[in-house]
């Protein structure tokens, strides 16, 4: 018969994986870290063990106000160049061992010294031991995101971490707020205080700001829930969840079929617009003919590279005088999904009697979708509009 | 001779200059599009809508901007529909500065333009302000053509 110590050990051992549940929102200030108190508090109401590894209040009375009747852990103090920091102590959280621990704050960076450089791998400790956690995070900390949102506020955000920390949670809720409601509380002072107020209100928390991050955090959780459910619907166990069919499922390329004249770009925007969609790279392919452009053509190029540069899509130029075989070559390198082209020129003499471009790529690619943009200006001739 | 057969080829073939037409995510004004279209017909000339982009300083020159481009392209494909109706052709860029002005100064210094079509309009901080248009009068080689903002 085991021994006490044995079972403990054996528990221990054999504790599964914690959950992660991670509080998203647009902003400082939506009120992530309250809702994740709210829910500390349904869940120890609920006869669950739930600590407060960690909270940052940054000194919002609400905030504080929230947290109390929960149990919380003491931080530690970490002496880094003459300077007192503190951070959360994992080694307390795991011997404390709660079945439920709220982690304010998942992009933050730990001072050096502790046992991990960021807090989501302190997080990764602590479902390891079979420790739930309950943990905030703002959008623009997201890798992936950073670029955009640096692009849309202004502000680049230095503390970020991977995206697949938030895509292998186990639930992500995201905490809502209208811009307008935001910007009162903002200036009520709930969000900081009012010597930072109108620094605030001129800079990140501008209107234009708050719509965009809000609409990329909910993006962002319409497409987690897009690719859980796709994953869900073809694998089994949770390892593959996310791995390998999501990954397989929803990973589209799209290749751009562009000669340097002003209607390609239509082509290409459509096939951005697809590739936002599908959440896709894309790849824009110019078979070069041997010899040299003229001003025209060199002129249309080179607006094009421009805009594939704006797009984030790659462009890529073959010189070859053998259009099928350079781009199915090309379409099976990039592991291209989708093939986006403008309406080929009518054939004319011998060239009537060979196959059709469209057709002699689907036979070389199969699987390959190709897909013929209509010409804006033949529909517009016909009246069609 | 080539007789052009529609007036779409007709304004392809025979497009003698080039006008350009700045706009930015604020939008485009219409008054300086069928402006702008009206002259390109008259002229067979070629329009060119040119997406200006500003890019934050934190973020190299040649970053991709997915959030403007997603206001930018749906504005192409309007002026494209409305330049098709109109019979006119169109070759469109995309520009990207640390302003406005410097991303159309980018463009101009790569292109000659015939014309520019723009519209004052009126709001300061929205689009090309009253320094840059002044600018665009004084150094640019090419008849500036400045639309007032509409009234109301």
């Amino acid at each position: 018969m085991p021994v006490a110590s044995d079972l403990d050990e054996r528990s221990s051992a054999e504790r599964p994986r914690g959950r992660l549940r991670v509080v998203l929102g647009m902003a400082p200030g939506v009120g992530k870290t309250v809702r994740m108190l709210a829910e500390g508090h349904a869940e120890a109401r609920a006869g669950r063990d739930v600590v407060i590894g960690l909270l940052e209040t940054h000194g919002r009375e609400e905030t504080a106000a929230a947290a109390a009747g929960l149990e919380m852990l003491g931080r530690r103090t970490v002496s880094y160049r003459g300077t007192e920091l503190t951070e959360m102590d994992l080694p307390a959280v795991l011997a404390r061992a709660p079945e439920l621990c709220l982690i304010d704050e998942l992009a933050h960076t730990n001072a050096p010294g502790v046992e991990h450089a960021k807090r989501y791998e302190d997080v990764e400790d602590v479902l390891a031991a079979g420790i739930d956690v309950l943990s905030t995070l703002n959008v623009q900390h997201l890798d992936s995101l950073n670029d955009q949102v640096a692009e849309l506020s202004g502000v680049r955000v230095r503390e970020t971490i991977p995206d697949a920390v938030l895509a292998g949670a186990d639930e992500v809720v995201v905490v809502d707020l209208t811009p307008e409601e935001l910007l009162e509380r903002l200036r009520a002072g709930k969000v900081y205080p009012q010597a930072r107020i109108e620094s605030a209100l001129n800079n990140f928390f501008r209107i234009e700001n708050l719509t965009a991050l809000r609409e990329v955090a909910l993006r962002q959780v319409a497409e987690e829930v897009g690719q859980r459910r796709m994953a869900a619907a073809g694998a089994g166990s949770r390892a593959e969840l996310l791995d390998t069919a999501a990954s397989q499922a929803v990973g589209e390329r799209l290749l751009v079929l562009v000669q340097p004249e002003p209607s390609t770009q239509r082509v290409v925007r459509r096939a951005w617009r697809s590739a936002q969609r599908l959440g896709a790279e894309l790849d824009l392919l110019w078979v070069r003919p041997p010899g040299a452009l003229d001003v025209e053509h060199e002129r249309s190029l080179s607006a094009l590279m421009q805009l594939a540069s704006m797009l984030g899509a790659h462009f890529i130029v073959e010189e070859s005088d053998t259009l099928v075989e350079t781009i199915a070559a090309v379409a099976r390198r990039r592991r291209c999904t989708y093939i986006f082209m403008g309406r080929p020129r009518p054939a004319r003499g011998l060239a009537r009697l060979r196959v059709a471009l469209p057709l002699r790529l689907m036979d070389l690619l199969p699987g390959v979708d190709v897909r013929i943009v209509a010409d804006r200006g033949r529909r517009e001739e016909r009246g069609e509009r | 001779m080539k007789i052009p057969r529609n007036r779409s080829e007709q304004a392809q073939t025979a497009a003698q200059g080039r006008i350009l037409i700045p706009f930015t995510a604020q939008g485009l004004s219409q008054r300086a599009l069928d402006a702008a279209l009206r002259l390109a017909r008259a002229e067979r000339a070629t329009v060119v809508p040119a997406f200006l982009v500003r890019v934050p300083r934190t973020l190299p020159l040649d970053s991709p901007l997915p959030a403007a481009c997603s206001v930018g392209m749906p504005l192409q494909e309007v002026i494209e529909q409305q330049a098709g109706a109109a019979g006119v052709a169109v070759d469109a860029r995309v520009s990207r500065g640390r302003t406005y002005r410097d991303a159309l100064g980018r463009l101009l210094a790569q292109e000659p333009f015939e014309r520019v079509v723009i519209a004052a309009t009126g709001e300061p901080g929205n689009g090309l302000a009253e320094h840059d248009l002044a600018w665009l009068l004084s150094e640019v080689p090419a008849e500036v053509l400045i639309l007032r903002p509409a009234l109301g």
